[in-house]
């Protein structure tokens, strides 16, 4: 099965995130990262349950400095959720599902 | 809700998983209940030394993701949802969660413990912004930087240890007279130049707007202040047991952990506690494991006797 869950990266995140129609969440994770691929299956989940009404994605922060650095992240794994181009939340640390999907929410 | 399980175990980590692997190998039928993660705090952790059996180290990660693969092999079933209340039903528990309700009839408290906080103004608003309380995660983003480990427990100088792979400097600030870490952490700590501890002294203000710029540290014996420029502070001050949802139901000690006798017995019966959460239980994988075990084979030998 393909993931549902996109990659973002420095080259594709004004079109893919910022000009969105819909809201996204941008996943920041580093491969050293035990939390990040803790969290993996659980952004899976909320990409697959929110399909057409939200974007997700995930950025690797070594690979992608500017985006990283632009938005001040320096912390991982860090949630970014996007609306009309503008951030809307920002969670740092390790999530539960229903945290994530509170915040979600109350962006759709 | 119809189906009644011989245990439920609350918490995925590695006293969860192992209690796991041990009834559902014999043939109880386990269920798993997980908030968050699987693998708990220990996957916070880089890289375990002591953890019997791997010489060269392991992660921890990948320790708990083989523990969980071993115990879903034998049958157990892990959901995802947060226990709430534990209510006594006839013979039974009942487990109640954000997504449901559970039957069993024997439970297995092994929620573990979360980050202790230190409690003053700006530690809530700058977290990711400097203030942080897993080097692991986002020792990398101080690359070059001067940075502040509060507490020198295990823990601490641990991620103390783990930073000077990318800072320039480290100041451990321990309000006690001494070092509480091992005594071969202690001895890498003080041999590194790069880390320098302050001993009965304590953080009282962080200093920075939008993100850490500093912090401001009192000496205690002579109770003058001090300020030191640094762009990260950890935060490795303790754990606090998760057992909020327990409380009233099962005898806790002081510190709020579950209190236990030498069989992982908690004072209601049928109900058992491992790992972290329990009383005396020194955070660690290995006692977690070991303390996992003993509950399972408590709850095999209560089954057996009870019906």
């Amino acid at each position: 099965m393909v993931s549902e869950v996109k990659t973002f990266t420095d080259e594709n995140f004004e079109n893919e995130v910022l000009k969105a129609e819909i809201p996204v969440l941008v996943d920041f994770y580093a491969e050293w990262c035990g939390p990040c691929k803790a969290m993996a299956p659980i952004i899976e989940y909320i990409a697959k349950s929110y399909n057409e009404k939200l974007k997700v994605g995930k950025l690797n922060i070594e690979e992608n400095v500017s985006t990283t650095g632009k938005y001040g992240i320096r912390a991982v794994p860090t949630i970014l959720i996007f609306k009309e181009g503008k951030v809307q939340e920002m969670l740092v640390g390790l999530q539960s599902r229903e945290k994530i999907i509170e915040i979600v929410e109350k962006y759709l | 809700m119809s189906d009644i399980n011989d245990v439920i175990i609350i918490g995925a980590g590695p006293a969860g998983l192992s209690s796991a692997i041990y009834t559902a190998r014999a043939r109880l039928k386990t269920l798993i209940l997980e908030k968050g993660v699987i693998g708990g705090q220990a996957i916070l952790t880089d890289r375990i030394e002591n953890y019997p059996g791997f010489p060269d180290g392991v992660i921890p990660f990948e320790l708990v993701e083989r523990m969980k693969n071993q115990a879903e092999k034998f049958g157990a079933e892990i959901k995802i949802d947060e226990a709430k209340k534990i209510e006594k039903r006839g013979k039974h528990w009942k487990i109640i969660g954000y997504n449901g309700e559970y039957l069993a009839k024997a439970i297995i408290v092994a929620t573990g413990s979360y980050y202790k906080k230190l409690g003053i103004s700006k530690e809530e608003e700058l977290t990711g912004k400097g203030i942080s309380y897993c080097a692991t995660c986002d020792g990398a983003f101080y690359t070059g930087k001067n940075v502040i480990v509060v507490g020198a427990g295990n823990t601490g100088i641990t991620e103390a240890l783990f930073l000077t792979k990318f800072c320039k400097k480290i100041y451990v600030i321990e309000i006690l007279k001494k070092m509480m870490a091992e005594k071969i952490l202690q001895e890498r700590a003080l041999r590194n130049e790069k880390i320098k501890i302050f001993l009965e002294a304590e953080l009282k203000e962080i200093i920075g707007k939008d993100r850490v710029e500093g912090a401001i540290i009192r000496d205690i014996s002579t109770g003058e202040s001090f300020e030191l420029k640094v762009d990260g502070i950890f935060i490795s001050i303790g754990m606090i047991p998760n057992t909020k949802f327990v409380e009233g139901l099962l005898e806790l000690d002081k510190q709020r952990r579950i209190k236990v006798n030498t069989e992982m017995k908690t004072s209601q019966q049928g109900i058992f506690a491992a790992g972290d959460v329990v009383s005396l239980c020194p955070n660690q994988i290995a006692t977690a494991v070991g303390s996992g075990v003993v509950a399972a084979l408590s709850v095999e030998k209560y089954l057996s006797e009870e019906i």
